[in-house]
């Protein structure tokens, strides 16, 4: 007897957005009645694959194929929908509409002379959700429901399309851990009445955890497929980073003994975000903070820049308590801010290369609210010499700078009231490889005269120059690992994972 | 319904889930129904106070009169919520009133009396006057959905554009001397009632129904409030945004037709000014300017409101030159009511 053809498959699958290669012939196999895990770091072309397999995107090269059949033209959305079902991060769900309403969109009852029978479509997505033991009462709006009944709900509505292929999309980000498991009790259940799962997640306990299969894929390439249960977590670590990168250079000192404290953040807690943060951090010392995505870093970043204000305890810099949730209280503690994104938070673009840089430090420029326009001029042209940015001159609008050259202006900004502590959020991110290299000696360059930085990032060359890195982990700070790390050292505590259990 | 078989929890398929996530609660549903008639005990608060103003208040004719003024406006309510629902705008309503009846008038009226061109002959004002509300509904539809542009400034835009080609066309003055078929519905009674209060509460009858119990109506909320997952759901949302832009000029139109009948005129100004009472209605009924929430029999509590509330001012003897600050602040008063009702932050 033959085997069962595969509920999904992908083969041989490349995907190009104009010079980069989000998916060299990838290809992924997923049995019927499995869970499946799809695993990678940021990038690796996760996303990409999960749009082509469930018709969002076509691919350039390679073919999909549900259960032996090739797959429908991309505009048939009813013969996808049929196959595969996603639920996405972004929720499909609208949430002024009823649950019962959002169950039957543009499918509804109707009733004598064409009208739609509300009563119909209440009962008949009373009895759906009835069927996959989902607990919601359907006449309530969907914007009603938290998290994880949307997510149900998501579910619920795929499979009444027919669907038996189900892609969860980083499923348990939004969701708290009694959450999570209720969610896992549903997979399992479903599973058991033959639902397929496509499973994408961060945290490498889940898919041990949940999934039959595991699928890694790393730079747009797939790299292995093997059974959870034959594959030891070091080595799962090792396929998503890749081989173990050169041993982290040793250049900086690190801080002398006796340096003063510049930050201390003493059990800083945000419902939601993090909770009860603690750490320091030194004049002349480099610290990370190091985090997946949703893991609350960037909050804890944000917090001792002033832009967000934690809902308990203390953000110290240099010894005075800025006002919390001020942002000029900040800066006029000493904080220079390198936020998260520059294209929202980093400059303005229309503005110049001057006028940027200098945002921060009005008064510096002239008395009583005017700008000396020559001073400011000198002083962005002393800022564009130190940071060596690539431009005609400082009255050129920041839009018409490359990435990298964005980023040094945003880093000058940051730069521009001399501070005493240095909070840089994702500093290299979307920047090309020398802008990168300039712009993290510059930041060690910066510690060495006498000031303290602190690093959120999840980029492992952004952190391999701190004195220490501070994992943080759901919100909460599980580790402190002193420079000199590998890689799968720091991505395991990233990911959750315990390497030793 | 009985409420204790959904009480029941059904999740439990394991023993080490922590029971299901508390539900949402049955008042939640009594509130969102209630909200659509958040206006009905003001509506009633004043019809008292309009009594006691004036004892003509709730007499028969009085009320007709209510209903026949504020008519036009309300069909102009009725196509702006339309465009609400689905999250776009359309200023440029309140110059099609005037446009519409203004080219179909300029078309028939014999020459001599004022800017008349006399080109057709009477029974085409009506056809016209439709017509040049579909045209205005095809422009900006080509402009907000074909040239994604934005549809606050194409119909600000066109708002100018519009009341300039009525203003051209007339020479800034005013066309007399309507053909019959203009007049018609403007002056006719049907069964004792004004013949355009009875077109506005049909109109408002099958904006209900349309919007209620539809799926084209019920696409225009799934657009209005996520439109990617009304994409999703397989909703032609481009061609339902057509069809709603095109109804709400077409609505704006009729509204002209009405107007001038009444009149037995169109002013180069007729409409000049309207939109900001339409807004204002539509927003004091629970029309929610992001989109998708609201409904047709909310935006017709919004509208009566304050011509009710007008209409009580003029009992009361309230000088005609104060008429339009109180107006003003009605509407804010209004808003603050709805604000604390709806219990939500506006949006």
């Amino acid at each position: 007897m033959v085997a069962a053809p595969p509920v999904a498959e992908a083969t041989g699958v490349t995907k190009r957005f104009g010079s980069t290669a989000a998916l060299l012939e990838a290809s992924i196999r997923i049995e019927e009645g499995q869970t499946h895990a799809l695993v990678g770091r940021n990038g690796a072309g996760k996303s990409t694959l999960v749009s082509i397999l469930t018709g969002l995107q076509a691919a350039d090269e390679g073919a999909v194929a549900f259960g032996g059949e090739p797959a429908p033209r991309l505009t048939d959305r009813d013969a996808w929908r049929r196959r595969v079902a996603c639920v996405y991060q972004k929720s499909t769900i609208i949430p002024e509409l009823t649950v019962a309403e959002n169950l039957f969109l543009n499918r509804h009852d109707r009733g004598r002379g064409g009208l739609i029978s509300w009563r119909t479509v209440r009962e008949r997505a009373r009895e759906l959700l009835e069927t996959w033991s989902v607990d919601v009462d359907v006449r309530v709006p969907a914007g009603d429901l938290d998290v994880e009944q949307r997510q149900f709900l998501e579910i619920a509505r795929a499979l009444s399309f027919g669907a038996r292929f189900i892609v969860l999309d980083e499923p348990t980000a939004q969701l708290d851990g009694a959450a999570i498991a209720r969610l896992f009790a549903r997979i399992r259940d479903l599973q058991r009445q033959g639902v397929t799962f496509l499973f994408i997640s961060h945290h490498l306990q889940e898919v041990y955890e949940i999934c039959d299969t595991v699928t890694v894929f790393r730079d747009a390439r797939h790299v292995l497929t093997a059974a959870v249960g034959d594959l030891p977590r070091a080595e799962l670590v090792a396929a998503m980073t890749g081989e173990a990168a050169a041993e982290a250079g040793a250049a900086r000192s690190g801080p002398p003994a006796g340096a003063a404290t510049v930050l201390a953040v003493t059990g800083a807690s945000l419902p939601g975000r993090y909770e009860d943060v603690s750490f320091q951090v030194r004049a002349r010392e480099v610290v990370g903070l190091a985090g997946a995505a949703n893991s609350g870093r960037i909050e804890v970043a944000e917090t001792v820049a002033g832009l967000r204000a934690a809902a308990d305890g203390v953000v110290e810099i240099d010894g005075v308590r800025p006002a919390p949730g001020s942002v000029p209280a900040a800066l006029a503690a000493g904080v220079g801010f390198v936020p998260q994104d520059r294209h929202h938070q980093g400059y303005v673009p229309r503005m110049s290369i001057a006028d940027n840089g200098t945002l921060t430090i009005p008064d510096r420029l002239g008395r009583a609210g005017f700008i000396d326009g020559r001073r400011r001029d000198s002083f962005a042209r002393s800022m564009i010499g130190k940071l060596a940015i690539k431009t005609p001159g400082p009255e050129l609008p920041v839009s018409g700078l490359s990435g990298g050259n964005q980023q040094k202006v945003v880093m000058a900004r940051a730069l521009a009231n001399d501070p005493k502590l240095l909070v840089l959020v994702n500093p290299t991110a979307g920047v090309d490889v020398r802008s990168k290299e300039f712009l993290l000696a510059k930041v060690e360059e910066i510690a060495e005269s006498g000031a303290g930085v602190l690093i959120a990032s999840d980029e492992l060359d952004d952190l391999r120059l701190c004195d220490r890195v501070l994992v943080v982990f759901q919100g909460r700070v599980v580790a402190e690992i002193p420079r000199g790390w590998h890689d799968h050292q720091l991505v395991a505590a990233m990911e959750g994972v315990d390497l030793d259990g | 319904m009985v409420e204790t078989s959904t009480g029941t929890a059904v999740t439990a398929s394991t023993p080490a889930e922590d029971g299901p996530p508390p539900r949402a609660g049955g008042r939640r549903i009594a509130f969102a129904r209630l909200r659509d008639l958040a206006l009905i005990p003001a509506i009633i608060v004043i019809a008292v106070v309009g009594q006691l103003v004036s004892p003509v208040f709730l007499r028969g004719d009085n009320l007709l009169n209510v209903l026949q003024t504020m008519s036009e406006i309300a069909i102009l309510v009725l196509a702006q919520t339309l465009v609400l629902v689905v999250k776009k705008m359309d200023l440029s309503l309140e110059s099609t009133v005037g446009l519409a009846p203004g080219v179909a008038a300029w078309l028939t009226v014999p020459v001599g009396a004022g800017h008349g061109l006399g080109l057709l002959p009477g029974g085409w004002s009506v056809p016209v006057t439709l017509a040049v509300g579909v045209l205005v509904g095809v422009v900006n539809a080509l402009f907000i959905i074909r040239f994604g542009l934005n549809g606050f400034i194409v119909t600000l835009g066109m708002l100018i554009v519009l009341r300039g080609i009525l203003t051209g066309i007339s020479g800034g003055q005013t066309f007399f001397r309507l053909p019959g078929s203009m007049l018609y519905l403007g002056t006719t009674q049907w069964l004792g009632v004004p013949a355009s209060v009875w077109l506005c509460l049909a109109l408002f009858a099958v904006g209900i129904v349309v919007l209620g119990f539809t799926s084209f109506g019920r696409s225009l909320y799934a657009i209005g409030g996520n439109v990617d997952a009304a994409k999703a759901a397989g909703i032609r949302t481009d061609r339902v945004l057509w069809i709603v832009i095109v109804t709400a000029s077409l609505l704006a139109a009729v509204a002209g037709l009405l107007l001038s009948g009444r009149l037995a005129s169109v002013a180069s100004a007729q409409g000049n000014g309207y939109i900001f009472t339409v807004f204002a209605a539509a927003v004091i009924g629970g029309i929610s300017l992001n989109g998708g929430k609201g409904t047709v029999f909310g935006a017709f509590t919004g509208i009566l409101l304050l011509y009710m509330i007008q209409n009580v001012l003029t009992l009361a003897g309230v000088p005609a030159q104060w008429i339009g600050a109180l107006n003003g602040a009605i509407i804010l008063i209004a808003l603050a009511l709805s604000r604390v009702t709806g219990g939500k932050v506006q949006d």
